[in-house]
């Protein structure tokens, strides 16, 4: 039994002996869901895909952030999320920063955009780092932002969806789990099919005919 | 506690109300999810003569810094009544009656929303009264939780409201604006039917006993329909194929 429903905050999802995952909350022996979205039930675990809502950071994620603001000793990161993200100025000046000697705004400024991975969530506010492979500052390319909760819709399955986006346009596709995407293409024809096939799998909620959907935007104009 | 307006037929020999409405019927309500795009989850109500836009924001950093709590989210509600959604020019600034009712549907929503998920951040509800026709506590509450299920605020029910009471010494569901203020009771319910939990009950006028008990399940069962237009509403923005139902 893994078929897919929708449910609303309060709907019961199953009764019985099951496990609450991801936005789904126990009361007695009834699983209700705590969001609009897609109930799904897989051995007994019970969870429920939101199809509306900010991101909420995940350890080890992939994310796309533009600088607010900085301190003397980190710079604050809208992450499209509940809270800021914290890139602290020892990630990029080592460990030998000092707040006296060196200027975070020389670094990165407001309004840069970072590819950034989630450090750490803990009580305070979600820590990233710029740390590995292709991480930092974007220096070129265009800003998508969709619905965080889309993003699963756009890779696809084994990121399938992506990947036909990516091959049919040309174009280098960055996706941050928490909704901005960012695309860098020589060609502007391409880039513009597919930015309209991204923002069309942001706005679209049924999922039956979005394949098709996509592939007629990559195909248009050809 | 005799009416106001002595020529006001409230409810005729063949049990018809001044509205033309049976005693357990609600007034028409429509409700649309979504309508507002600069807020995080919005919703509109027209229930009966009332017209309600709901605008929902957070959660977020809350300002001034004071109010934040280290442990959960603060809800914040400010129902507010436009000058012009009532016959005589209603002052925009605050009154008693708006900080009454503002108050009253925080407290009311509260234990719905999971605030404790989110601390150090505040969850804004906006209502903006539009035109007012009675039972506007209950119309902007059923608004707000649309509205507050379409930010993607997780929520452990929804809250639905409905208001019964009395008049012409009958019980009946959903007071109007003339029942209201002619009539003998009026008792606003918020209810979450799947907790099947109160979360808002108030009483003004008088009951017996028996009455109160009957008054409360003529309200739930307003409530319970209210949620069916609730439900449809916010499967109508995210499902409008409807083919996962």
């Amino acid at each position: 039994m893994s078929e897919s429903q929708f449910v609303l905050p309060g709907d019961v999802i199953v009764t019985g002996d099951y496990r609450p995952e991801q936005n789904v909350m126990l009361d007695g022996n009834r699983l209700m869901s705590t969001a609009v979205g897609f109930s799904e039930i897989e051995d007994n675990l019970v969870t429920v895909t939101p199809l509306t809502g900010l991101y909420t950071p995940k350890t080890d994620d992939l994310v796309i952030g533009k600088i607010v603001s900085h301190n003397a000793l980190s710079w604050e990161v809208d992450i499209n999320s509940y809270y800021p993200g914290i890139l602290t100025a020892f990630d990029i000046f080592g460990k030998d920063y000092s707040a006296s000697r060196d200027d975070l705004s020389l670094k990165l400024n407001t309004c840069d955009v970072i590819l950034a991975r989630i450090a750490n969530v803990g009580s305070r506010d979600p820590l990233l780092t710029i740390i590995g492979e292709n991480l930092g500052k974007i220096d070129s390319g265009e800003l998508v932002k969709i619905s965080p909760t889309k993003i699963p819709r756009l890779l696809g399955k084994h990121k399938s969806m992506i990947q036909s986006i990516e091959e049919s346009t040309n174009v280098t596709i960055t996706v941050g789990q928490n909704g901005f995407i960012i695309l860098k293409c020589d060609d502007s024809a391409g880039l513009q099919k597919a930015i309209a096939s991204i923002k069309m799998i942001g706005m679209t909620h049924d999922d039956a005919t979005l394949e098709e959907k996509v592939q007629n935007i990559l195909d248009g104009n050809n | 506690m005799g009416g106001r307006e002595a020529n006001v037929v409230l409810l005729d020999e063949n049990g018809i109300r001044s509205d033309g409405r049976k005693v357990n019927e609600t007034r028409k309500v429509t409700i649309k999810a979504g309508v507002l795009k600069n807020a995080s989850g919005s919703a509109y109500i027209e229930f009966g003569g009332n017209k309600i836009l709901a605008g929902v924001f957070g959660p977020r950093d809350v300002h001034p810094k004071h109010m934040s709590n280290p442990d959960t989210g603060i809800l914040r509600v400010r129902y507010h009544m436009e000058p012009f959604s009532v016959g005589e020019r209603k002052k925009p600034a605050p009154s008693r009656r708006e900080i009454e009712i503002s108050k009253v549907i925080k407290e009311a929503l509260e234990p719905a929303v999971m605030l404790e998920k989110f601390p150090r951040t505040a969850v804004d509800v906006f209502l903006e009264v539009l035109q007012a026709d009675g039972g506007t506590r209950c119309a902007a509450l059923d608004a707000a939780s649309v509205a507050l299920a379409d930010a993607g605020i997780p929520m452990r029910d929804l809250v639905c409201a409905c208001a019964s009471g009395k008049a012409a010494d009958a019980l009946i569901l959903d007071v109007n604006n003339e029942e209201d203020q002619a009539g003998q009771a009026d008792m606003p319910i918020g209810y979450m039917p799947n907790l099947g939990k109160i979360t808002l009950l108030q009483l003004d006028g008088v009951l017996t006993a028996d009455e109160y008990k009957k008054c409360i399940e003529l309200g739930l069962e307003g409530c319970k329909q209210v949620y069916e237009i609730q439900k449809n509403a916010l499967r109508e923005k995210y499902f409008s194929s409807g083919d996962k139902d």
